[in-house]
């Protein structure tokens, strides 16, 4: 899938200062429909009943109630759901951990901190 | 406590506001802090767990956060308000897998617990030990902050 602007992308973290970062950026970039989540499953109940339908999550790790990696597995363990682009975006830089979302399908990680081009860099090998 | 445990913090710290809010921060000589009064007027602390028990902190006055968060945002913040204290919390999370990522390649398995934050003039820092806590000042053009490491041996 070609990256499009106006895909609508959900921007989920349990902090209001990353959902602003990378709002800013997602706009930088020339995105225009952003939506944000303060939890995995917040996003999830966004997700399932989105109208239109969510074109891209990017998700944090380390959050209340339903974790970015409970997140990821729930919308790939979903028919209707598995093929959406994840994109989680996190502190949590260990190997064990970038491995485990590898295993559990993401589509990219991004390590905080991060740069614009970093996040932009991203989207393009997602949306390649 | 192992000396050696507080650079990665250092350095993580030196990255996450470059990299984030384009502010470059210079370290000053670290000391044994014995009380537990905060330098700054904002703070942020986070439990470590795993290999070793400890706690991280980080206080900032309110110009140096008000210019780091500014920088972060895009605009102008003018008060230690709420969206300035969320980001004090994110900020002390960016510095904290940072230097959990350096040191579990030196062997050294730490989980992060969530972080808290605490905004007032005077107000204390409570950390996880009763073992020594290593302060590092930092000066940055716009004011200064410190970093604190706790960690039993």
């Amino acid at each position: 899938m070609p990256l499009d602007l106006n895909m609508n992308v959900l921007v989920v973290d349990d902090f209001l200062t990353m959902r602003r970062i990378l709002k800013n950026i997602l706009k930088q970039v020339g995105f225009k429909k952003m939506e944000e989540a303060e939890d995995g499953a917040q996003a999830l109940d966004m997700i399932k009943n989105a109208d239109p339908p969510f074109d891209l999550i990017i998700a944090d790790w380390n959050m209340p109630k339903m974790t970015g990696i409970e997140l990821l597995k729930a919308i790939r363990a979903d028919p209707e759901l598995k093929h959406l682009p994840v994109i989680m975006v996190t502190a949590e830089a260990q190997k064990s951990r970038v491995l485990e979302a590898v295993q559990a399908g993401v589509s990219n990680y991004i390590v905080k901190p991060f740069t614009a081009e970093t996040v932009k860099g991203k989207l393009e090998q997602v949306f390649k | 406590m192992d000396a050696q445990l507080i650079n990665p913090f250092i350095k993580a710290t030196l990255n996450v506001l470059e990299t984030m809010a384009f502010i470059k921060a210079k370290p000053q000589k670290p000391f044994l802090k014995r009380d537990n009064v905060a330098k700054g007027d904002v703070s942020s602390v986070i439990g470590l767990s795993g290999e070793s028990k400890g706690t991280i902190s980080i206080t900032f006055t309110e110009p140096c956060i008000l210019s780091i968060v500014s920088n972060m945002f895009g605009e102008t913040m003018s008060q230690i308000n709420n969206e300035v204290i969320d980001a004090v919390g994110e900020i002390a999370n960016m510095i904290s897998g940072q230097a959990r990522q350096v040191l579990e390649g030196k062997g050294k398995v730490l989980y992060a617990a969530v972080p808290t934050m605490i905004k007032g003039k005077d107000h204390t820092i409570s950390h996880k030990t009763t073992a020594a806590i290593m302060a590092v000042p930092f000066k940055t053009e716009h004011g200064d902050f410190t970093i604190e490491v706790c960690f039993e041996d």
